[in-house]
């Protein structure tokens, strides 16, 4: 036998006896054989350029050693956020998600022997949906700037408008995500202004901003920079006026004491799961919420899976199974809502998790937790003289603005990290007009003496 | 005999009792939990929550619920799963300890680079290897998924062309393609023309000529195919496109047969998606996450999108290059699904460049004698049987048997489910009636692909003998066979517990 085979851990045939085995019963020689249609120019007669095979410990150490160049959030104090939030994960969510019956499984085509994924997938719905008071959730996106990407298209299916709506200070990011998911179908973004004042947007500007080609009106409440709306109310007519469709994008950490987007008329709420028991993981895997309301016309407009509450057959039992599949590609194939197949079903499986175990008071108290802790941070800033915080005179939530009066916040980041601190992420490249300013991000992860260490260094920085 | 736990477990919310808790925050501080009072009192009072209907339950109620959910939930390290196209194969468990290290789990995307050396590193090493694996040029790690990679594939095919000053507008995919590659291109602002398959299961070339003009965009395939036939005359489709100067996508989720064997690079392929998840081991998860990385030849990377991730020989470090003027854009948030990519790279260097090779050959070999096994059987046809070995997968034709006994692949399907195994994928390709699609995978011992077969005959016998047994299929899960209609019927429809609550019957 000419086949080069050894055994291999992983691979189950690679013993001789199994290997012989089987070709004898094909009644072939060699493997080669069963690659003979391949036209011979393009076989590849070498060996791949990679190292051979290492063991399990040999792997681990490499590996490890590799990533020991990183520098942790446990060995500093890391005051990022902006689309990724570190938060703690209970022990609980990492026990289940780890369970290789859920690891190991595929997307529920053979729903009677994957109840267990498809009933937690129907949790993680309906715990979010509470969440955001809205009756539709999908079993997730990739992220939220994807969600909302997603979300554009899904209004071009529905209003047959091409123009979607966002204030000034949406997620610079995530405004490139829409913009590329909205291109190709010929729709396009209009800005509409937010106060510089106090982060509002212009109701006045809004009204000239929307027409009979709105497709859409998006608002992020909590905003990116971390200050909250008030006007929701009079978006989302402004919006529904125009024929529109309100959509609001948000971080539902803050749903424990803020009012959910489905209380203000939202048809569609976009959002990141993430901070519910996801870590960040250098920015991926994340969780896209989207969700909408109970409206057939817009259910049937939604990308992704949706996972529905049936019964058997016979009755006698209840069951679930992914609903409404003739949106999705693997039936519609062209004419899909989406392409999406591949989601972050994991993700959404460690929310559902989080969100048991916190259930009804510990969303509340996490919310609130993270309130003090930015209203303190907030405070503890406001000592320093030479920087302006926050850049607008509105309530804050987990994230909120520096600006440095002097020098510049690339400057001041890369100081401050030599103190082992990660000061946040600069804005002056995204929104110039608000000079040399930072976006800071505290959550129930920072003590108040990470808190204290980061204003005291900072204000001898400053001097 | 099998049998799946059967709990007749409720809903979490169905087990929540006033005042339970499972989970407790830390202790605010003092000085942080005196001001909790002044900020709740900023929010304006419209803006505050009035209600909130999550469950109540204790950590060992939601420890219970999961777990019990997890029993009623069938995968890879149960048993057989050999969804066609999908490379179910094993998920080495050091894959994931390794993807909870601290220094994956903790690192925050908008950290000093200098603090995230060992992330980039890793990935800069990756790129070089899934570069020599399908000899493409350059990666980029950011789309979240196959899908994702191939809507950015669409995307750059455009912008090439655009950078040509063409305005190409069709895209070309057989007919046995998967769903999302049609998806993809009209997501990305495409026409889709659809190329037939030949006597032989593969493109029909003279076909492909007539369809191929100026306004080709490019062709996407996967090779092997989705009926698990390599694509003999590749080198004649790949010439077509080029001819009329398309460009060739290779759709990845079927590179499981070929590493180590062929590359699509040198098969002519410009761009190149693939599946971590399926070739590279990384676990479905349920569904997801996974991750399709884009590789490209050197003619496109200006259009891949930013960040890439590059290497500083002066500094000796890595970076994120950001400046890319011709990008197609942002298609999602940071750079990728990166601990999905620790799981990658772990694999590729726990197989090696042997490893790779054999793994292939052996997916191919499992593959190939099991459909010898089930060709044999009563019922079973092979579509497009012209004597060529079948690769990675294998799709059989169940409409003698539909027809003979009025059993029909959804309920051969529904009764494999009772012996322990996971069912093959049904109804896909499109093209083959009752169509039966196999992918054992490197990973199934002979003595599992043995039992497979035995399975199989046992329920074809079973068909023609005692055919309303195998129509009332499964009986040994969790449920019994489910009213898939109902979930979806505007009267029935029943998408969360707020639904079910307001009166929606789901149950």
């Amino acid at each position: 036998m000419k086949d080069k085979v050894f055994p291999h851990p992983f691979i189950a045939n690679s013993t001789v006896t199994d290997w012989k085995g089987m070709l004898r019963e094909l009644k072939v020689e060699g493997i080669q054989d069963l690659y003979s249609d391949i036209p011979s120019k393009f076989l590849v007669e070498r060996k791949l350029n990679l190292a051979s095979p290492l063991s399990e410990l040999e792997t681990f150490k490499h590996i490890s050693r590799i990533l020991s160049k990183n520098i942790s959030y446990r060995d500093m104090s890391v005051f990022a956020g902006a689309g990724a939030w570190l938060h703690y994960i209970p022990a609980a969510v990492s026990e289940i998600v780890s369970r290789s019956e859920f690891l190991t499984s595929y997307t529920q085509y053979q729903p009677e022997a994957s109840q267990g994924m498809l009933m937690a997938l129907f949790e993680y719905q309906s715990l979010v949906a509470e969440l955001l008071e809205i009756d539709v959730v999908n079993a997730s996106m990739y992220d939220w700037a994807t969600a909302l990407g997603e979300a554009g298209r899904m209004c071009k299916r529905l209003t047959g408008r091409s123009e979607v709506v966002i204030p000034r200070f949406t997620s610079p990011d995530r405004r490139a995500v829409l913009q590329t998911y909205i291109d190709p179908i010929g729709m396009r973004i209009v800005e509409v202004a937010q106060s510089r004042e106090d982060g509002q947007i212009v109701l006045e500007n809004l009204k000239e901003k929307v027409s009979s080609d709105t497709a859409a009106v998006y608002l992020e409440n909590p905003s990116y920079l971390g200050y909250l709306e008030t006007e929701v109310d009079a978006v989302a007519e402004i919006s529904h006026d125009a024929g529109a469709v309100f959509i609001v994008g948000v971080d539902p950490t803050s749903l424990g004491i803020l009012r959910p987007p489905g209380d203000y008329e939202a048809d569609i709420v976009v959002g990141e799961g993430q901070p519910f028991g996801n870590p960040v993981n250098f920015g991926g895997p994340l969780l896209g919420i989207l969700a909408c309301k109970n409206d057939i016309k817009m259910i049937r407009a939604m990308p992704g899976r949706i996972i529905g509450m049936t019964t058997t057959l016979d009755e006698m039992q209840r069951a679930f199974v992914m609903s409404l599949q003739t949106r999705e590609q693997h039936i519609r194939r062209g004419e899909a809502n989406s392409n999406i197949c591949t989601n972050n079903a994991l993700c959404a499986l460690a929310s559902a998790v989080y969100l048991s175990l916190l259930g009804k008071s510990g969303i509340r108290e996490l919310s609130e937790h993270i309130l003090a802790k930015t209203k303190y941070a907030i405070k503890k800033f406001s000592s320093i003289d030479r920087i302006e915080v926050p850049l607008f005179k509105a309530p804050h939530f987990k994230e909120f603005t520096v600006r440095f009066r002097r020098g510049q916040a690339d400057d001041v980041l890369r100081k401050l990290l030599e103190h082992k601190i990660c000061g946040g992420k600069s804005l002056a490249p995204e929104f110039p007009e608000l000079g040399e300013s930072v976006l800071v991000c505290v959550t129930e992860l920072h003590s108040k003496q990470q808190i204290d260490n980061y204003v005291d260094t900072l204000d001898q920085l400053l001097r | 005999m099998y049998r799946q736990s059967r709990w007749n477990e409720p809903l979490i919310f169905e087990v929540s009792r006033k005042g339970a808790i499972g989970h407790v925050l830390p202790a605010l501080e003092k000085e942080i939990l005196s001001g909790l009072k002044e900020a709740l009192n900023e929010i304006p009072k419209e803006m505050r929550r009035k209600e909130l209907n999550l469950p109540e339950v204790s950590e060992l109620e939601v420890i219970r619920h999961f777990t019990r959910l997890s029993q009623m939930n069938y995968g890879v390290s149960l048993g057989t799963y050999p969804l066609g196209s999908c490379t179910m194969k094993y998920n080495p468990v050091m894959n994931e300890k390794l993807a909870s290290l601290e220094n994956v789990q903790n690192v925050h995307p908008l950290q000093d680079q200098r603090t995230t050396q060992g992330s980039l590193k890793l990935l800069y090493k990756l790129e070089k290897m899934l570069c020599e694996i399908t000899g493409m040029h350059k990666f980029s790690f950011i789309p979240a998924a196959g899908a994702q990679g191939e809507f950015l594939g669409c995307l750059m095919m455009k912008a090439y062309h655009e950078e040509h000053g063409e305005k190409r507008r069709k895209v070309i995919v057989p007919d046995s393609a998967h769903g999302t590659n049609p998806a993809s291109a009209e997501m990305a602002g495409f026409e889709v023309n659809v190329v037939k398959s030949d006597e032989m299961g593969c493109v029909d070339v003279k076909e492909l000529e007539k369809i191929a003009t100026e306004e080709t965009a490019g062709l996407m395939l996967t090779n092997p195919n989705t009926l698990g036939i390599f694509e003999r005359n590749i080198e004649e489709i790949v010439q077509i496109i080029h001819d009329v100067g398309g460009l060739l996508y290779y759709d990845g989720a079927n590179l499981n047969a070929i590493m180590g064997k062929v590359r699509p690079g040198d098969m002519g392929f410009d761009i190149v998606h693939l599946n971590v998840h399926k070739t590279f081991s990384t676990p479905h998860g349920g569904g997801g996450p996974g991750a399709g990385p884009v590789g490209v030849k050197k003619e496109l990377q200006e259009f891949l999108p930013a960040p890439t991730v590059e290497y500083d020989s002066a500094t000796n470090s890595y970076y994120l290059e950001y400046n890319r003027p011709k990008t197609v854009g942002k298609i999602k948030m940071f750079y990728g699904n990166f601990s999905v990519y620790v799981k990658t790279y772990a694999y590729i260097m726990m197989m090696g460049a042997e490893g790779l090779r054999l793994a292939a050959e052996a997916s191919v070999l499992g593959s190939n004698y099991l459909l010898s096994k089930l060709r044999q059987l009563k019922g079973v046809a092979v579509p497009f049987d012209s004597g060529q070995p079948r690769k990675h997968e294998f799709v059989l034709s169940l409409s003698k048997l539909a027809k003979d006994t009025s059993v029909r692949a959804l309920d051969v399907a529904k009764r494999f489910l009772d012996y322990g195994a996971h069912a093959p994928i049904t109804y896909f390709p499109l093209i083959i009636d009752e169509a039966f699609m196999v992918e054992p995978t490197e990973s199934e011992t002979k003595r599992e692909l043995d039992n497979f077969a035995k399975i199989m005959s046992e329920i074809i016998d079973e068909a023609y003998d005692e055919p309303m047994k195998v129509l009332g299929a499964p009986y040994n899960t969790s449920v019994g066979r489910i009213n898939e209609m109902k979930a979806s019927h505007p009267k029935t429809l029943c998408l969360s517990w707020r639904m079910y609550k307001r009166g929606s019957r789901g149950a």
